[in-house]
């Protein structure tokens, strides 16, 4: 090693820097003397007022480091001159528009993203039927439009349940949004339009969660609470655990619903990503009515809850 | 012994190098499928005048062609060499539809040369030549690229080399440009789109259920710490945005299937001028069997310093010596900081050998270190607690996490080589060659925090993006200052500034080394001196192209102009 060192470099004398080199070398000192390389760093020439800087010689021996000097704003000399440089060079307008792209092309993107987080069939006990949850949004990483739309149906029959939501969402911090907007529900029926308001995003401990109230035209207040989980088993196969209750402040007949807790839904999904934009899942799913929901349920004849077989895809763009 | 005589060698190579070898297309002839070394003069761009042309081309690695935008029509652009001294005229000439501009990254010019739309100069419209012109007043490893849009991702960049007017005092038989980078067949709109709906697209590599089961060495973390990583809502396995779930990484614009091969004689020291011209990816360097002697960090000369690997960020060069003796083939592996892939080429006396590729190492994972935790307790952290946030940031929806205690790690030799089994290059092994020329102490302290938020892939400055509309970072000219840099996020973060060198505060008082791109770890504090002693106006950011797409830039202004100054 020493040799090839001695190879490195060539003969001429720097006595500073020998010195130097050896005081300050990491690795045992090559028994060398560099040359002074004059143009390593910045060529200073042009600068009159550094001629008279400390000669290196100070530069010998083992010099511990400045520490940090005060944190200090800009001196008054800093502030003056033209705002922007190159202004004094260029056509004004021409550098307007340039710093308008560089602001632009620098942290205001714009994106958007659809996700069906799940399309699937149900083969339950009784009918077997289908569902559906998607949501899209564009805009920039606070403001965004956001629009949901979910629900259920039996094979051959109308949908039980059919809605959309168009919201705005903004950001509340760098995980959560405070989304406000409308529903509009054109199943069950009577078809009912609500205001929105609620926070979507990522708890602690990777948890998705979605939480909104809603207040209907008819004055009826109702809430819904969704949280999921993604268990990475390898890299392409996750396990998704999920929940969803629904809760109403008041007795909605018409419509089968009651106060209180008034809908829950449990399911349990295996998905594959054969790319992380496309990944068909299997799973199950338990879904119950409660209270008041639940009689008026068994009153129409319906099923109060039950098991269902669910198989499906979740995709995105 | 003289380097003068030393060259003869250099001849012989040239006298191989004008035999050519017979492979054309979009490679530059230097970085053809073999190259015997430089100093034959067709593949370079020489003299005082220099005309590059920005075009669109086709560009093809592992048997699939895709579309880039490429300087001359190859990929890399053509090797610039100057020389020290004199002037230059480099004439850009933009076949494209859109603008472009090239940044010319490491040297020392006028700012409205430095060729920056919208702080330099107003950039290169279609149809248009810009001249930049300027005396080269510096000499080593330097590279140039577009600042425009995200072309530097498609294929727009190239290396300079600038020989010294003095003699060399490194001395080299051979010397070979290394020019690593990154390629996707996506077009990087798609990429930072891709990141913006799903922060952790491109990582392929997180922790799973069964890893966990089955133990295996990227799964060692504990259940406790893997709760701890989730209950911030932060991935220890983000150690890259864009991996090789989508990159194929090029040496000299070869793919490891097509495999640059650059030739030696036994015996030969061989100068390696290796750049690091990916979008964003940061590389461990290493040739198996074989030493690597660091001569040159960012083109400035540095006590030689002996290591196996080292990691270079994204826009760092380093020039090393290595002085293979045996008549066989070494592998050059440049694997990606997230072990996802690597780029090969092979250094050899004769075409066509080969040498044991080495498999990807396992992927590493973030520690407490990365966290910005110090050495504290970690019991009871809050990651987003305002209160301990510096005045000067701004801690909303951008900032994810703030570094409770940052640390010097310029000791640490870079993430995920602190237990490789060999000798690494840290930032406290380079030394100034020369002394620092400005001895003066710093009379203030500048901070920048380096912030950002995976999940939203947001990456600012003091929690802002360049896009709210910030006010530029201000100097006196001429004045001594230090910028110290602390990185909250998780990530590492290659911080250039445009137009000037400054040096590294590292333990070497007085011999700090000097640099113009330094790689500030997760969790790290970097202080670096800096004499503003170029006036005008010039951009400070994440070299990381995404990073700095997303927001993590600003403008550094020097002031009073020449002309102006009372």
């Amino acid at each position: 090693m020493k040799k090839l060192l001695v190879l490195l470099f060539a003969t001429a004398a720097a006595p500073a820097l020998a010195q130097h080199a050896g005081h300050h070398m990491p690795e045992p000192p090559p028994p060398v003397e560099a040359p002074a390389d004059p143009h390593a760093g910045h060529d200073m020439a042009d600068m009159p007022d550094m001629a008279d800087m400390p000669a290196p010689a100070s530069h010998a021996g083992h010099q511990p480091e400045i520490s940090d000097p005060p944190v200090a704003g800009p001196s008054e000399a800093a502030l003056g001159g033209p705002r922007n440089a190159a202004d004094t060079l260029f056509d004004v307008e021409d550098m307007a528009r340039a710093r308008a792209g560089l602001r632009k092309e620098h942290g205001a993107i714009t994106a958007w993203k659809l996700l069906v987080d799940r399309a699937e069939a149900r083969v339950r006990d009784g009918r077997d039927g289908y569902a559906w949850d998607a949501q899209a949004w564009v805009g920039g990483d606070i403001d965004r439009l956001w629009v949901k739309t979910e629900g259920e149906a039996s094979f051959g029959e109308r949908p039980e349940a059919a809605e959309a939501q168009l919201l705005w969402s903004h950001a509340l911090d760098p995980w959560f949004n405070l989304q406000a907007g409308v529903r509009y529900d054109i199943r069950p029926n009577p078809e009912r339009a609500h205001l929105v308001i609620g926070v979507q995003g990522l708890a602690p401990y990777w948890f998705e969660v979605d939480g909104a109230l809603f207040l209907s035209d008819k004055g009826e207040l109702s809430a819904r609470f969704e949280a999921e989980y993604d268990q990475r088993i390898t890299q392409r196969l996750i396990l998704q655990p999920r929940v969803e209750f629904d809760l109403a402040a008041q007795n909605v007949p018409e419509r089968g619903i009651g106060s209180g807790l008034s809908k829950t839904e449990a399911g349990l999904r295996l998905r594959y990503e054969i790319v992380p934009e496309f990944a068909p899942y299997v799973g199950v799913e338990y879904g119950r009515a409660f209270g008041d929901t639940a009689g008026f349920a068994r009153a129409a004849g319906e099923r109060v809850g039950g098991w269902s077989l669910v198989a499906g895809v979740r995709t995105w763009f | 012994m003289n380097p003068l005589i030393e060259r003869r060698a250099l001849l012989r190579a040239g006298a191989i190098g004008a035999t050519g070898l017979g492979l054309s297309g979009l490679f530059p002839a230097w970085a053809q499928s073999g190259s015997p070394g430089l100093l034959s003069t067709l593949p370079t761009l020489v003299g005082e005048d220099i005309h590059l042309k920005v075009a669109h081309s086709a560009f093809t690695v592992g048997g699939r062609t895709g579309h880039a935008v490429t300087v001359n029509g190859v990929l890399p652009a053509p090797l610039i060499r100057l020389k020290e001294g004199r002037t230059v005229r480099l004439h850009v000439e933009n076949a494209l539809d859109k603008d472009t501009s090239i940044h010319w990254h490491g040297m020392i010019l006028p700012f409205q040369m430095d060729g920056v739309p919208g702080v330099s100069f107003p950039g290169i419209k279609p149809r248009t030549t810009f001249t930049h012109e300027f005396p080269v007043r510096q000499n080593g490893t330097y590279w140039y690229h577009s600042h425009s849009g995200l072309q530097e991702q498609q294929g727009h960049y190239g290396p300079i080399v600038i020989d010294p007017v003095e003699p060399d005092p490194v001395a080299w038989d051979r010397e070979h440009v290394i020019v690593l980078s990154d390629w996707s067949f996506l077009h990087p709109h798609q990429l930072i789109h891709k990141l913006k709906q799903q922060g952790g697209y491109f990582n392929r590599q997180k922790q799973t259920l069964a890893g966990m089961l089955t133990g295996g060495p990227e799964e060692r973390m504990r259940a406790p710490e893997r709760a701890m990583w989730g209950g911030m809502r932060m991935d220890p396995t983000d150690i890259a945005d864009v991996t090789a779930a989508t990159y194929t990484y090029l040496v000299n614009g070869h793919g490891p299937r097509e495999n640059w091969t650059g030739l030696f004689r036994p015996g030969e020291r061989v100068r390696l001028r290796i750049i690091n011209a990916s979008a964003m990816t940061i590389f461990n360097f290493r040739i198996p069997g074989l030493p690597l002697t660091v001569v040159s960090a960012d083109g400035q000369n540095v006590c030689p310093v002996e290591v196996d690997e080292f990691q270079i960020a994204v826009a760092e060069t380093y020039d090393v010596i290595v002085q293979p003796a045996e008549d066989r083939a070494f592998t050059l592996v440049a694997e990606s900081i997230d072990r996802s892939g690597l780029g090969r080429a092979t250094l050899a006396p004769r075409m066509g050998m080969t040498a044991p590729v080495p498999s990807l190492r396992p992927r590493p994972t973030l520690s407490m270190k990365d966290m910005g935790m110090g050495g504290m307790d970690h019991g009871g952290m809050d990651m987003h607690d305002k209160s301990m946030a510096p005045p000067q940031v701004k801690v909303g929806v951008g900032v994810a996490s703030i570094a409770m205690a940052p640390v010097d790690r310029t000791g640490d030799p870079g993430l995920g080589l602190d237990d490789v089994g060999h000798r690494v290059l840290t930032y406290r092994d380079l030394m100034s060659l020369t002394p620092n020329r400005d001895t003066r102490p710093p009379a203030r302290t500048v901070e920048v925090h380096l912030t950002g938020n995976m999940e939203r892939f947001m990456w600012s400055f003091d929690g802002q993006k360049f896009s709210e509309g910030v006010e530029p970072i201000r100097f006196e000219l001429n004045e001594r200052a230090r910028v110290v840099l602390l990185n909250h996020s998780m990530m590492s973060h290659p911080i250039h500034l445009h137009g000037h060198f400054f040096e590294v505060v590292n333990g070497h008082a007085g011999s700090h080394p000097v640099k113009h791109t330094v790689n500030v770890l997760p969790g790290g504090r970097l202080a670096f001196d800096l004499t503003a002693d170029a006036p005008g106006d010039w951009a400070f950011h994440c070299h990381l192209l995404l990073h700095m797409h997303a927001g993590m830039f600003r403008v550094v202004s020097i002031r009073p102009l020449a002309g102006d100054a009372a």
